[in-house]
């Protein structure tokens, strides 16, 4: 038990560590700030490219959709990273991320607002359209309101994936949370800074996590 | 060279294929092995933690939605580096492939419960009522006749999930799996060329994307009806 305790829990360590650990959880909440509003635009610029009339349109986005979703996302990380710098294109770790978060994220965001506005009738649409209000402006103040709404639930747990993806920016040396913990593992041979990083995760994450499954529950009754 | 030959000596030179093709291959097998045994063990226990769950005694709901709202709050990435840097200190030394299978089982054990029980909970109140006064016992009613309902409820979400966490076996990479990313890694890191990677994303296409289709057309047939 005091073994146990010894690796897992060492507060001597986690006290060291804990600047360390402070400023990586720094640069996850950055990360974040930056890949989720990037992953909501680019959702919905899929989602409403997948829901035009136009063909021509509509079909390369959902090959597009499918192949971002069928690739593990530190694949399409390690690709663009360890990959594309032998095409000449050199990425600095926080722009690999970015980028790799925003090609599977929008895929992600664009399926659940995709089936946000397939949850609304085409009646409310053409309604608006014989208000007056053009394409654009129906789509804005009448259907993806009410899509938001239905699809709620789905855009905060993927919300909580994203958050959790973040720290796969961690293998590819972004000094990010998990980063950080895993420095400090490999240099004190003690696996406490990760079981600090679990900790910042779970404040996080937690209520969000419970807000999510609240959600679901609400919805589906 | 013009652009376009070396764009194709970079992700597609030939040599590099056949010359890995081999390891790819291999580290295709581990990945869907792995794939196999998430996916049936994480949704058994899902289950059995969902059926569980019904029974609603207090101390035990507890410890279920604790650990899987753990589980859904934790990077995956996360609990294999705690598994795999830190029980051999305590004695307890788990292979990358079981510590890989281990987290990423529970990880789909707790998100299946969660569906699962929005399923259960679904099930209209008459259904237990009326099985049970047919004479059916408690467990009877949850096996024969609200499971079915609330499981046809669950398909769509659980197939998506599934896949989510399936993908996550490229996890396996940092801790030294022989899966396919892994493989592709170090074929890449000898070959001092793209292709492998290009190898093994075009590998995840063939494995994904008919399970990505399946699970659209899935949430298609299950969606509910347009109001």
């Amino acid at each position: 038990m005091e073994q146990f305790l010894f690796q897992f829990f060492n507060l001597d360590i986690m006290i060291h560590a804990w600047p360390i650990m402070l400023r990586g959880f720094g640069m996850t909440l950055l990360l974040c700030a930056v890949v989720i509003p990037m992953g909501l635009v680019g959702g919905l610029l899929v989602a409403l490219a997948s829901t035009t009339p136009q063909r021509w349109i509509r079909w390369p986005t959902a090959v597009l959709v499918d192949l971002f979703r069928a690739v593990p996302p530190l694949a399409l990380l390690i690709f663009i990273s360890a990959g594309l710098p032998f095409a000449g294109i050199r990425l600095s770790p926080f722009t690999a991320v970015c980028l790799s978060f925003l090609l599977n994220n929008s895929a992600y965001y664009g399926e659940i607002y995709r089936a946000g506005i397939d949850s609304i009738g085409t009646g409310q649409s053409e309604a608006a359209r014989s208000t007056g209000l053009n394409a654009f402006q129906s789509m804005a103040y009448v259907v993806l309101p009410q899509a938001v709404r239905n699809v709620l639930p789905d855009l905060v747990s993927n919300t909580i994936e994203v958050v959790k993806l973040t720290s796969l920016a961690s293998v590819v040396a972004f000094s990010e949370l998990l980063y950080s913990a895993d420095m400090a593992r490999s240099i004190t041979y003690n696996a406490s800074p990760i079981v600090m990083a679990a900790g910042f995760y779970l404040v996080l994450l937690w209520p969000a996590v419970r807000l999510a499954s609240r959600l679901e529950r609400k919805l589906s009754t | 060279m013009t652009r376009s030959e070396r764009f194709i000596d970079t992700f597609f030179k030939y040599d590099v294929m056949q010359q890995y093709w081999p390891d790819i291959l291999k580290g295709l097998f581990v990945t869907c092995q792995i794939a196999v045994l998430v996916v049936i063990f994480g949704l058994a226990l899902g289950l059995g933690l969902a059926i569980l769950r019904c029974y609603r005694v207090r101390l035990v709901n507890f410890c279920i939605i604790i650990f899987i709202d753990m589980l859904r709050a934790l990077p995956p990435l996360v609990l294999i580096l705690i598994l795999y840097f830190g029980l051999p200190n305590i004695g307890i030394t788990l292979s990358g492939y079981l510590v890989l299978w281990l987290v990423l089982t529970l990880v789909l054990a707790a998100f299946a419960e969660e569906i699962f029980w929005a399923g259960i909970l679904s099930v209209p109140q008459g259904q237990w009522q009326a099985a049970r006064s047919t004479g059916m016992g408690y467990f009877q009613t949850l096996i024969y006749v609200v499971l079915p309902q609330a499981i046809r409820m669950t398909i769509a979400p659980l197939t998506n999930r599934t896949i989510a966490i399936t993908k996550n076996t490229a996890l396996g990479m940092v801790i030294g799996v022989g899966e396919l990313l892994n493989q592709a890694t170090t074929a890449q890191s000898f070959a001092g060329n793209a292709t492998p990677l290009m190898m093994a994303t075009i590998a995840y296409f063939i494995l994904f994307i008919p399970v990505v289709y399946a699970g659209r057309r899935i949430e298609q047939a299950f969606a509910w009806r347009k109001r």
